[in-house]
């Protein structure tokens, strides 16, 4: 399973790419900032109760050897 | 630390955790600075022996338009009699406190974060460091994060002065976060952590069967590799539904040297009930596969290089599920308050063990045929958020 994750890498790198050479393509970003106020609203954030949130990362990492990743703890959309 | 905290290294520090994923995740609003709060919470959890309790209290504050400063105050109080503590060792409470300094420099579309963590008990001290760069682009469609945290731990053991051992790890992330629709947006994460150094629990102790009687066994010391990589990549969608409502799906696969590999998934949904209230609910699933040195018997003293019987080295399975009320008050009329969030919530975590035994099961049983552990957990989070 280790190797198969590594094989996962080049794949990532690709995503990445993707995403940074379309910066200089003719894809405009399509969903505007005033189109953003669903995924603003609180419901929609992961970091919405703040230390509450990290918390349960702490609680499952203090029980499991999985760690890293955790992320979820953030919130919200890029939409200032 | 003590018997029963597990160790790896990952774990010292909650702070951290939530100064890395909530200003460097690409969750985060990347070009605009965290609103002025203080974020106070009472944690408690209960199960399996353990109750551990405590105070975390967040205060932030921005200093001009583009710095903005952040510290922290954490507390564990725990009162342990775990199935590790009462196997060998006797029941105990002991405390760890933990305080966190940061910064956050918004610069353009980019914060820079950078930060430091002391984590510190009886017989264990942790400090890390961490940096993190948050970009957005495409719009402020896309968010990119690349964090790196150094830590140094240092393991004591009580009644031993002259023990002392040395840990370090570092991790390296990276996240991206999409919007893809005016209601749904995806993200990725990738992290790498490595450790070296004395990565076991000084106090737990693994078992083989004692020879000179094979109905009964011995304890001997863990003894782990003094190295460690492991890798992780979790993948999350959110889905704003044609009513004020959420769903968020969660994939995570883990993967290390030892040869433990997890696989986690969460399925979440938030309801507005009216403005001010919500209801919130979860369900978690995790499923991992055990280390390759781990064993619950081994069939004699020092039978190979390695040697650990931590459960959660064992394979085993968990589920969580999750609720939760919240109230949330915008523009509010209390003086210097300009928002105030409260949220009662709650989790019970269940936890089964394929391969590791209970020996402080009643009953005679030969080594081997105790029956398998599982315990249960309820989590209790009370918060309050103040934004000024």
């Amino acid at each position: 399973m280790f190797s198969e994750l590594k094989a996962v890498l080049p794949a990532m790198t690709m995503v990445v790419a993707m995403f940074a050479a379309s910066g200089c393509s003719d894809i405009k970003p399509w969903v505007k900032p005033y189109e953003r106020d669903k995924l603003a609203d609180p419901v929609m954030s992961l970091s919405r109760h703040g230390k509450a949130s990290s918390y349960m990362h702490h609680v499952y990492q203090s029980r499991e050897s999985t760690r890293g990743s955790e992320g979820g703890s953030g919130g919200g959309c890029g939409c200032n | 630390m003590a018997v029963t905290e597990r160790r790896g290294g990952s774990l010292r520090a909650p702070g951290l955790i939530v100064l890395l994923v909530s200003v460097a995740s690409p969750w985060a609003i990347a070009a605009t600075l965290p609103e002025d709060n203080v974020d106070l919470l009472y944690h408690r959890y209960e199960g399996g022996g353990m109750v551990i309790d405590g105070p975390s209290v967040l205060v932030r504050k921005n200093v001009g338009p583009q710095v903005s400063v952040t510290g922290q105050y954490y507390v564990d109080s725990v009162s342990a009699a775990s199935v590790d503590v009462l196997a060998t060792a006797s029941e105990y409470t002991e405390e760890r406190t933990e305080l966190t300094a940061g910064v956050d420099y918004l610069y353009e579309n980019s914060i820079l974060s950078l930060g430091y963590t002391n984590s510190s008990e009886n017989d264990y001290e942790a400090d890390t460091v961490y940096f993190s760069v948050s970009q957005e682009f495409f719009g402020g469609m896309s968010t990119v994060t690349l964090g790196y945290a150094n830590g140094w731990d240092t393991v004591g053991q009580r009644g031993n002065k002259s023990f002392a051992e040395e840990a370090d790890r570092r991790n390296y992330q990276f996240g991206l976060s999409q919007v893809i629709t005016t209601n749904s947006l995806v993200g990725l994460d990738f992290e790498v952590v490595t450790d070296e150094g004395f990565l076991q629990n000084p106090y737990r102790q693994n078992r083989f069967i004692d020879p000179n009687d094979p109905n009964n066994f011995q304890y001997q010391p863990e003894r782990y590799p003094q190295t460690r990589t492991s890798y992780s990549v979790a993948t999350r969608a959110l889905y704003y539904l044609p009513y004020r409502a959420s769903v968020r799906a969660e994939y995570r696969y883990f993967s290390d040297t030892w040869g433990i590999d997890s696989h986690t998934y969460e399925l979440a949904y938030v309801h507005a009930l009216n403005p001010r209230w919500s209801l919130e609910g979860k369900a978690r699933y995790y499923d991992q596969g055990q280390a390759d040195f781990y064993s619950d018997l081994y069939a004699f003293e020092n039978s190979q290089t390695h040697l650990a019987r931590d459960k959660e080295m064992s394979s085993f399975s968990g589920i969580t599920l999750g609720g939760g009320l919240v109230y949330e008050w915008k523009q509010t009329s209390l003086p210097g308050i300009s928002r105030l969030q409260g949220s009662l919530l709650l989790d019970w975590l269940e936890f089964d063990y394929d391969n590791f035994r209970d020996v402080t099961a009643p009953g005679n049983f030969s080594p081997g045929e105790e029956p398998l552990y599982s315990f249960d957990a309820l989590v209790t989070r009370a918060s309050l958020i103040l934004e000024y």
